[in-house]
């Protein structure tokens, strides 16, 4: 990938409201040329949507994480591509991949209640057909989100001046 | 009672913003750019090193020169990076920063009444190591319309019969400016003409932000007449560690280490080893850190020159030197007066040698809300001082 694409995703992804404008000055780029190489990184399914990290537990919205394992029979011509287009419809399922490892699916599900995430996989999840096993692990505390550390810390005592 | 302090140390100036700093302590809310180190943490690979080695009892004296494993690795990188060829046994010693690698090079090579021309505006130390080494430092301003560069006929003008080392800093503390291959030739040829010495520090090396650096050692026949220092604060965000190193041929090399080896015995065993995982490991986030400070200093000096503090946009290291001339103070109260009205911290120029004047250093080594909110200080203060 070119370069000045590849700056300009990772100045998104740390911040999505910087303007064109700002972009192009800390890219070296013009506004017109930003625009035209973001609508491309859009059209390709680069960019996939423009988002905001959110610490939920800092926000008391009493709602519960939990990160969900799950070991699937593959399918004969789909693998597990079926099975995990059926899973990511979901609104409870927040993200979704495929795993090396024990298990072979793993769920990123928001709940508002530790019964509602427990009941969400109990009734929908695990009798799905080819999954044959579930491990569900409920997030207690989240210390860093896509990138960003959410613990307030002292920063380290810098002397205001130095030659 | 006498006055017991030597002549040299009286003769030495005292640090040209003591009294901003005291003012600057006792303010709060001071958005500093006058700190010339990163605002990054070292990258935690290079802690979690360190951290294991002592753990492990790693806290000994090492060999006077530093650490094998770390010198190999370090002339393994100058080889890859820059061209150069260093014995990592013969002609490098580790040091305690750049700091004191400058000051056994100058008095590894320095005699009384020897003179050793130094490029300015600079970082403070090197007239003063030149000084207390017994020779005589000699400024040799470099100038603005020169985007900061030495020039051959300005050089040509400072040599005497008695010069006999030229000190330079490229990329520049504090004016951003680069030499590049061809700027380069230019004083290489001059300083091999008169058989002087190259002392040349390059701790902000990596940090060029267009093409790359040239290290003035790789050029024909100049590695036997350079001292190179450079070090691990700037580029790795390790400015505590306190790691540095010195090239130098041979029998300079000796005599500095025999220097280095009475006062400071070893640079410290832990940063040593922190060094060694910058080398071996900490080139994506060097490379990380270089890319956020590109991106600053492209939004900081379009703000400089939008609230019409004219500054050339810098090629390397992490300083702005703005023009304050047209502003109608000197760099002196625009500092001191931009500190007391706003809290923003920068260094007056003029403090940092010849062809200072008039400007201010900014490093804009800290976050972007940062600078931002810096330039809107400025940009109130430039208003409400009709400038």
């Amino acid at each position: 990938m070119e370069e000045k694409d590849l700056l300009l995703l990772r100045l998104l992804e740390e911040n999505s409201r910087l303007s064109p404008g700002e972009l192009g000055i800390m890219a070296e780029l013009s506004e017109e040329d930003v625009k035209c190489r973001i609508a491309a990184l859009e059209e390709a399914g680069i960019i996939r949507s423009y988002t905001t990290t959110i610490d939920w537990e800092r926000a008391a919205n009493g709602g519960v994480a939990a990160i969900i394992d799950l070991k699937v029979n593959p399918e004969r011509d789909y693998g597990y591509d079926r099975i995990a287009g059926r899973l990511a419809q979901f609104r409870e399922v927040r993200s979704l991949r495929l795993m090396t490892g024990v298990y072979d699916l793993q769920l990123h599900v928001t709940g508002k209640t530790m019964q509602d995430v427990a009941r969400f996989v109990s009734e929908y999840i695990a009798p799905m057909d080819r999954i044959r096993e579930t491990a569900t692990h409920i997030i207690m505390k989240t210390y860093k989100e896509n990138g960003q550390e959410f613990s307030e810390k002292e920063a380290g005592e810098r002397v205001p001046y130095s030659l | 009672m006498r006055d017991f302090v030597s002549s040299r140390a009286r003769i030495i100036p005292p640090s040209g913003i003591r009294k901003f700093f005291d003012l600057a302590l006792t303010m709060e809310e001071v958005i500093s750019l006058g700190v010339g180190e990163p605002d990054f943490a070292t990258p935690w690979n290079i802690c979690e090193a360190s951290i294991y080695s002592i753990e492990q009892g790693g806290t000994s004296y090492t060999p006077n020169r530093g650490i094998k494993p770390l010198r190999d690795a370090v002339s393994n990188w100058l080889t890859g990076h820059y061209g150069v060829r260093y014995n990592p046994d013969t002609e490098m010693v580790i040091t305690t920063g750049v700091s004191e690698g400058l000051d056994i090079a100058i008095r590894a090579v320095v005699d009384p009444g020897d003179e050793v021309i130094v490029a300015e505006p600079s970082y403070v130390s090197y007239a003063p190591c030149v000084t207390l080494a017994g020779g005589v430092p000699v400024p040799l301003e470099c100038l603005e319309k020169d985007h900061f560069r030495l020039m051959p006929d300005r050089l040509m003008e400072a040599i005497s019969a008695k010069t006999k080392a030229l000190i330079i800093n490229f990329p520049n503390n504090p004016t951003g400016a680069v030499m590049r291959r061809e700027d380069l030739l230019a004083i290489t040829d001059i300083v091999i003409d008169h058989d002087l010495l190259l002392i040349s520090d390059e701790v902000y090396s990596e940090l060029t932000y267009s093409g790359t650096h040239v290290s003035p050692a790789s050029l024909e026949g100049m590695q036997e007449r350079t001292l190179m220092l450079n070090g691990f604060s700037k580029a790795y965000a390790m400015t505590g560690w306190r790691i540095g190193y010195l090239c130098a041929p041979e029998p300079i090399c000796d005599a500095a280490l025999k220097i280095h080896q009475y006062v400071m015995l070893c640079a410290p065993s832990m940063g040593q080893v922190a060094a060694l995982e910058a080398m071996r490991r900490g080139e994506e986030e060097k490379d990380r850190m270089v890319q956020e400070y590109r991106v600053r200093r492209n939004l900081f000096v379009e703000g400089l020159n939008r609230i019409g503090l004219r500054c050339h946009r810098p090629e390397g290291a992490f300083y702005a030197f703005p023009s304050v001339a047209e502003t109608g103070l000197s760099d002196l109260e625009f500092a001191e007066r931009l500190l007391k009205d706003e809290h923003v911290a920068v260094v007056p120029g003029s403090v940092l040698g010849m062809g200072g004047k008039d400007h201010l250093r900014c490093a804009y080594a800290v976050s972007r809300e940062d600078l931002a909110e810096a330039i809107r200080r400025m940009e109130r203060f430039m208003g409400s001082n009709s400038c």
